[in-house]
């Protein structure tokens, strides 16, 4: 039953026409490979470290491939030959070949059934690790559980990975539930992912999978002291979005930022690029039970919110189908969306709930990622603690899954300490306060709220109409979203991509769409 | 002990405004009252208060309060905290650089550039370097611009090229080239550990090793950045908190005309 009166056959509808876009996507997606795609196969079979001149064993195996044009076949063709010929596993196969005593596409080439066969005890053991991580998490919440919804979502961003630990735990201590550690500006654009750990990034630590072990590892000691699991989410996003969705996987990450047309809009990502990487990484982020955020939010910091809010809508039904193909169940699509509107303008905050109640209604089942304002945040952190009270609000109110808490101090530093124990007495008092208004109040009929949400719903049913005629690529170019435009072909990352040979191989997408529930 | 509203201690305190000595107002002339926060790495108690006292003394205020106070974390306390500040500062001697243009709505500048100027000016704009954000970009260049201020795209003697974030230097230039930019504008929004400084350097040493500096009119822009900052760096201007596209527009307009009709 709608609060809202909105008509659930039309919701069928957008469903339906953001499946046929999303098909459209995936049609094109099953046909290409990456290099990030392949250096992700390199480590779900337990390669990792890096050679003398600290480049990542992953990428010395794939740029060794993509330098003579053999891409296309794919990695584990090659390293199923070698491991033939050799009889070597495959991390010592990449040793050999940083070292430059060995060639693996010199190697006799063998039929497909005994490069399968060659490679099934690793590729088991990579899912065995996963799934092993998966049932940790797991185990955690069914003994110690977890802190109601919404889930309180900080930051931590100090560049140093073991300071950053500090911070999380005392945010754990105030009652946070997911610790999110930024990472360092500008890891997005390379196409590989450091090793090690950070102790000085700017603005956040790389995403590494040292620093997922650190915190991982401190966050569970955190859990078992206040009782309660906490999650820890990072940035699987950028060139290497799948290269750290497996990072993740391996080591108990629970939120990974993972969404495609953020970095084609925000980042300037190749959209070609992003939106194969993005399906091996939903893949492997829905077999390990990791949630995932998307970046619908973002839309607002650069359009209008109150104009655009049914482009949120619209990527956000386009998310889900993306999801779906890959086999990442509701219940870990935190489709993002955002509290943006002017505080200056009149009614805002009824538009905000109404489209939260919206959002909430048409996606019953995801964990929405609710993100804080963020333009319209000032320096004057005192009106600014006002709108994040008003945001909680909308949060607790429309029973929001994740919410990104908003901080007073946002567009002057980094949060202090005490910005977010702020930040969270402030969510935790409203949410205590206000626990049950959702079931309380309902909507006049036709009034304001009602009729804001019907709205967006119809712009958003428009757009992905006329979006299904043209095309996702087509309809980037003309900058649908955001007001950013991107051409098919431009952007970074581009060159990564390949068409995939008939000898190409990549047993996990079977085995990982085919476990998952 | 306190000033205030409910006080019952005498103020013995000069209550004239002396612009020479000029102190924070809280409810009376020259009380010096402030208020602060900040956290200590020290667990919570008496002895916490005492050295948040002490620590307030050490900063010049007289009278320190502390309101509240709580221990984040164990080993970490926050506190809320007034005082009276025993410092004060010469106002009559304060020089500010600033942007010396005169701030002009879009069609004046407009209007002024067609009849001065005689053609569109050409400014690129970015966020450079690793910066990621757009925020401060799109508020002075898209057509829609920020808070009612429109931005340069809307402007018709402005052609407007936004590069968007994450714009290496040496790529801002070769663009710039092309474009035939009259002005460059920067933006930087990430500022951790003084990366944007290191940034704006770098760009203006670019310029200046391709001979382009002088050519070209160069403004930065971001919370961080101050006129005079930017001015210290080798740039033309610098636009901080509460400038608009209007500003920049208006700056841009009369630095071209006093360049080209002097």
């Amino acid at each position: 039953m709608s609060k809202l009166g909105l008509d659930f056959e039309k919701v069928a509808h957008a469903r339906r026409v953001a499946r046929k876009i999303a098909d459209d996507v995936q049609g094109f997606v099953n046909r290409y490979s990456t290099v990030a795609v392949e250096r992700t196969l390199c480590r779900l079979l337990g390669i990792d470290g890096i050679d003398e001149h600290g480049v990542p064993l992953p990428n010395v195996l794939v740029d060794e491939i993509q330098k003579q044009g053999l891409l296309r076949e794919g990695i584990l063709f090659f390293l199923g030959n070698a491991m033939i010929e050799t009889a070597l596993p495959p991390s010592e196969i990449a040793g050999r070949v940083a070292r430059g005593e060995l060639s693996i596409t010199r190697s006799p080439v063998q039929p497909a059934d005994r490069i399968a066969a060659v490679l099934h005890p690793y590729v088991e053991a990579g899912l065995e690790r996963v799934l092993a991580r998966r049932e940790k998490r797991e185990r955690y919440l069914a003994t110690i559980g977890e802190g109601a919804k919404p889930y309180l979502y900080v930051i931590v961003a100090t560049g140093n990975i073991h300071e950053d630990v500090i911070q999380a735990q005392a945010a754990a201590r105030q009652g946070a539930d997911i610790i999110a550690v930024i990472r360092t500006t500008g890891q997005s654009l390379l196409d590989y992912v450091p090793y090690g750990a950070t102790t000085e990034g700017f603005g956040g630590t790389f995403a590494t999978q040292e620093n997922f072990r650190i915190m991982r590892e401190a966050l569970d000691r955190v859990s078992e002291e206040v009782g309660r699991y906490i999650r820890l989410c990072n940035y699987c996003s950028g060139l290497c979005m799948p290269e750290i969705a497996a990072m993740g996987a391996l080591e108990g990450l629970d939120v990974m930022l993972n969404d495609a047309l953020y970095g084609i809009l925000f980042r300037d990502i190749n959209m070609q690029r992003t939106l194969i990487d993005q399906f091996m990484s939903r893949v492997i982020n829905g077999f390990a039970g990791v949630i995932i955020n998307t970046g619908e939010d973002n839309y607002l910091t650069t359009a209008d919110a109150v104009e655009q809010a049914h482009t949120v809508l619209a990527s956000d039904l386009i998310n889900e189908q993306l999801a779906l193909l890959a086999g990442l169940p509701e219940e870990q699509m935190g489709l993002g969306h955002a509290f943006e509107i002017d505080p200056g303008r009149e009614n805002g905050f009824l538009f905000e709930l109404a489209q939260a109640q919206m959002t909430r209604e048409i996606f019953p089942r995801a964990p929405l990622k609710y993100m804080p304002p963020t333009k319209f945040m000032t320096g004057n952190i005192f009106r600014g603690h006002i709108q994040d009270a008003l945001f909680n609000l909308v949060g607790i109110w429309t029973a929001q899954g994740i919410q990104l808490l908003g901080m007073p101090t946002e567009a002057i530093h980094t949060p202090f300490m005490s910005d977010r124990y702020l930040s969270i007495e402030n969510a935790r008092y409203i949410f205590t306060n206000l626990k049950n208004i959702g079931d309380e109040v309902e909507y006049k009929q036709g009034g304001i709220i009602q009729r804001r949400a019907r709205e967006v719903l119809d712009d958003a049913t428009a757009l992905l109409e006329s979006i299904e005629r043209e095309g996702l690529f087509t309809a980037l170019e003309k900058g649908i979203f955001a007001d950013i435009k991107r051409p098919k072909n431009g952007g970074k990352g581009l060159d990564g991509v390949t068409e995939k040979s008939p000898r190409y191989y990549n047993p996990f997408i079977q085995r990982m769409l085919k476990v998952t529930i | 002990m306190s000033g205030g509203l409910y006080s019952t201690e005498k103020n013995d305190f000069d209550r004239t405004l002396d612009l020479k000595k000029v102190k924070p107002y809280g409810d009376t002339m020259n009380d010096g009252k402030t208020q602060l926060s900040f956290t200590l790495p020290v667990p919570a108690g008496e002895e916490a208060i005492e050295a948040a006292k002490q620590l307030m003394r050490e900063m010049g205020f007289e009278n320190p309060q502390v309101v509240y106070s709580k221990e984040l974390t164990s080993g970490y306390t926050f506190f809320n905290c007034y005082g009276s500040c025993t410092r004060a500062i010469d106002f009559t001697a304060i020089r500010v650089p600033k942007v010396t243009s005169t701030r002009w709505e879009m069609h004046e500048t407009d209007a002024f550039i067609r009849e001065r100027i005689g053609r569109p000016i050409v400014v690129v704009g970015a966020s450079t370097g690793t910066d990621a954000h757009t925020v401060g970009i799109d508020a002075i260049m898209n057509m829609k611009g920020f808070a009612g201020h429109y931005g340069l795209e809307r402007y018709e003697m402005f052609e407007a090229y936004n590069l968007g974030s994450q714009v290496p230097n040496e790529e801002f230039i070769a663009r710039a080239i092309e474009h035939r930019a009259d002005a460059l504008l920067v933006s930087q929004t990430v500022t951790q550990k003084d990366v944007h400084v290191k940034n704006l350097t770098e760009l203006v040493e670019m310029l200046e090793a391709e001979g382009l500096r002088e050519k070209i009119i160069l403004a930065c822009g971001g919370p961080r950045i101050s006129h005079e900052l930017a001015k210290e760096l080798g740039y033309d201007a610098g636009f901080g908190m509460s400038t608009y596209a209007d500003d920049v527009a208006s700056f841009v307009a009369q630095e071209l005309d006093r360049r080209i009709n002097k």
